[in-house]
């Protein structure tokens, strides 16, 4: 197993100048009109604090992803102001400053694994041996220890999906950012996965955004879910979630957790109804 | 759907068409040099076998018996050095040199443009049509002007061959990587940005990549037009070596088994082309862990 203690050293390339407060994302009143006019998002106002896990769930379509991808710098505003670590998204994205995982693997077939994973290690330009060490010690992270010399394809969904997040864990970000990562895989993988993800959060102390359509999902993971409205998306509740530390899947069937559940799908029929 | 599985393996159907050709040739032969053969038989001396034997040895024939052309080749081959302009070799490999420069050429120029083509949008509509144009120009045409005109700036030998040759076989290239350099992953598009990876980068590790596997198969393409290129560069030129020089030769002098001699090895160099790009194909894919 690799050094678990060396994930939570600061990103290797940390942003220069960290706002003294410990606010990582700060949205205020975000407009996301695509051309053609479709309006993706509506006045979206959304804080992450340092170490924060939150979640965004609503109907599909309702402009979760445009939000994570606003996030990024991959798709650009048209109105409101959004910061990333204090600084526009663009500049984010260039100090490199979070991963991101997407809702389908991407990896690149022509590599092993392990160069999957140190692809962006490669564009840091980090020496061969550094790589190497990291690639071992995140596919070890991830369950796939054994996995580096195989190619994508010779592998499962659930496991391209942890090769595509200890890929985004290589270069150790201080942000994830991840968009559906579990939506197509099964429900017995994804579980495995969600229990994984949430003993990684607790031991880097990472930030995360995560955007699921799932409530168990996002209440088992999260301490903080926004539940965003149909197109065009709004913040229509953000229902704060504290699951004790050490949890394990059967705390789905708590009280807890059955109470946080019913608050989030009670605020997802509010943002349903279409009059 | 699966593929049909060939009775008797790869060799029994190819060895069937072999044998096909080879009978229709013979039966060509004495149907084509027949009536030469006759005039040079004394009168009323033609029996159908006499006939046929009289047209498979003929000097100058319509067209040599395949064993004709064979024997050529291998007194040219074994009975001169490899330097000597008698030997066939001698020739072929002039050309493949040739074709070798103007794949090399082709190669780069199409991946070039290629390249411009997907990351300036605007050369997609200004130079795609061009592209197309280049190619509805015949190459007989072309390439004595060509020749010419680089002769006139004292650019001859190797070069002007090499440059119809590529001219020729850069168009393949450059469709087929227009839609290479196109089939990345959206997604890993997508995640090379979220590193902020230079326009280079994103070349160098995805788009090229990504690209082989339509670059091959145009590859294959590109490598019989170079040979015709290379071959019609030779024409027009006095070229003194060269298959196509030898076929030029051949034409003048009547001497259709030397003509034939050169085509048997044009395609034998086609064929030679294709191997090797298979070879490049195969490693690439080892490299790769089986898959392109």
């Amino acid at each position: 197993m690799a050094d678990l203690a060396a994930l939570s050293r600061p990103a290797a390339k940390a942003p220069a100048a960290h706002p003294p407060a410990s606010v990582v994302i700060e949205a205020d009143n975000l407009e996301v009109v695509f051309a053609g006019g479709i309006q993706a998002l509506a006045g979206v106002s959304l804080t992450v604090q340092r170490g924060d896990f939150v979640s965004l769930i609503g109907p599909s379509g309702c402009g979760k992803t445009t939000m994570l991808r606003a996030i990024a710098d991959l798709v650009t505003p048209s109105a409101g102001r959004l910061a990333v670590n204090g600084k526009t998204p663009g500049e984010a994205r260039r100090d490199r400053a979070y991963g991101y995982v997407f809702q389908a693997p991407a990896l690149f077939p022509w590599r092993t694994v392990a160069r999957n994973i140190t692809l962006p290690l490669e564009l840091m330009h980090l020496p061969r041996a550094e790589r190497a060490a990291r690639a071992a010690e995140y596919l070890g992270l991830v369950g796939l220890a054994e996995f580096g010399r195989k190619f994508p394809w010779q592998l499962s969904g659930g496991m391209q999906q942890r090769v595509s997040i200890a890929r985004a864990l290589s270069f150790r970000p201080s942000l994830l950012l991840m968009d559906e990562p579990f939506g197509a895989l099964d429900e017995i993988t994804r579980d495995g996965l969600n229990l994984h993800l949430n003993a990684l959060w607790r031991r880097t102390g990472m930030t995360v955004v995560f955007v699921t359509h799932s409530i168990p999902e996002a209440v088992f993971l999260s301490t903080r879910i926004v539940v965003m409205s149909a197109r065009p998306g709004r913040v229509i509740e953000e229902i704060p979630c504290q699951l004790p530390a050490g949890r394990a899947l059967e705390i789905r069937d708590s009280p807890e957790f059955n109470a946080v559940a019913h608050r989030v799908r009670q605020a997802l029929r509010a943002g349903h109804s279409y009059d | 759907m699966t593929e049909e599985r060939p009775a008797g393996g790869r060799i029994l159907p190819f060895a069937a068409v072999f044998a096909g050709v080879l009978i229709a040739w013979y039966a060509g032969a004495v149907l084509l040099n027949a009536p030469q053969a006759k005039a040079m038989l004394p009168a009323g001396h033609a029996g159908l076998w006499v006939l046929a034997r009289a047209s498979w040895t003929m000097q100058r024939p319509e067209l040599p018996a395949p064993q004709q052309i064979l024997f050529t080749l291998g007194h040219s081959v074994f009975a001169n050095p490899l330097t000597s302009p008698r030997n066939f070799l001698y020739h072929m490999a002039v050309t493949a040199k040739e074709t070798l420069a103007g794949l090399l050429l082709g190669l780069i120029l199409g991946i070039a443009v290629a390249a411009g083509i997907i990351r300036w949008r605007t050369l997609d509509r200004s130079l795609m049509p061009w592209v197309i144009a280049s190619q509805t120009v015949p190459i007989l045409a072309i390439a004595p002007m060509v020749v010419v005109v680089l002769g006139n700036l004292g650019i001859t030998g190797l070069f002007p061959k090499a440059a119809i040759a590529g001219y020729l076989c850069f168009f393949p290239i450059t469709v087929a990587m227009v839609s290479g350099l196109r089939a990345a992953d959206p997604l890993a598009l997508d995640l090379m940005r979220t590193y902020s990876a230079g326009n280079a980068q994103v070349f160098r590790l995805l788009r090229w990549p990504a690209s082989l596997g339509f670059l091959f198969p145009s590859l294959r393409v590109a490598v019989a037009l170079a040979v015709v290129g290379a071959i019609v560069a030779e024409l027009p030129t006095g070229a003194v070596a060269g298959l196509g020089a030898r076929l030029l030769a051949g034409s003048y002098y009547g001497q259709t088994i030397d003509m034939w001699v050169a085509l048997v090895l044009s395609s034998l160099l086609a064929v030679l082309g294709l191997a090797g790009v298979r070879l490049i194909e195969r490693l690439v894919i080892a490299r790769r862990g089986g898959r392109l």
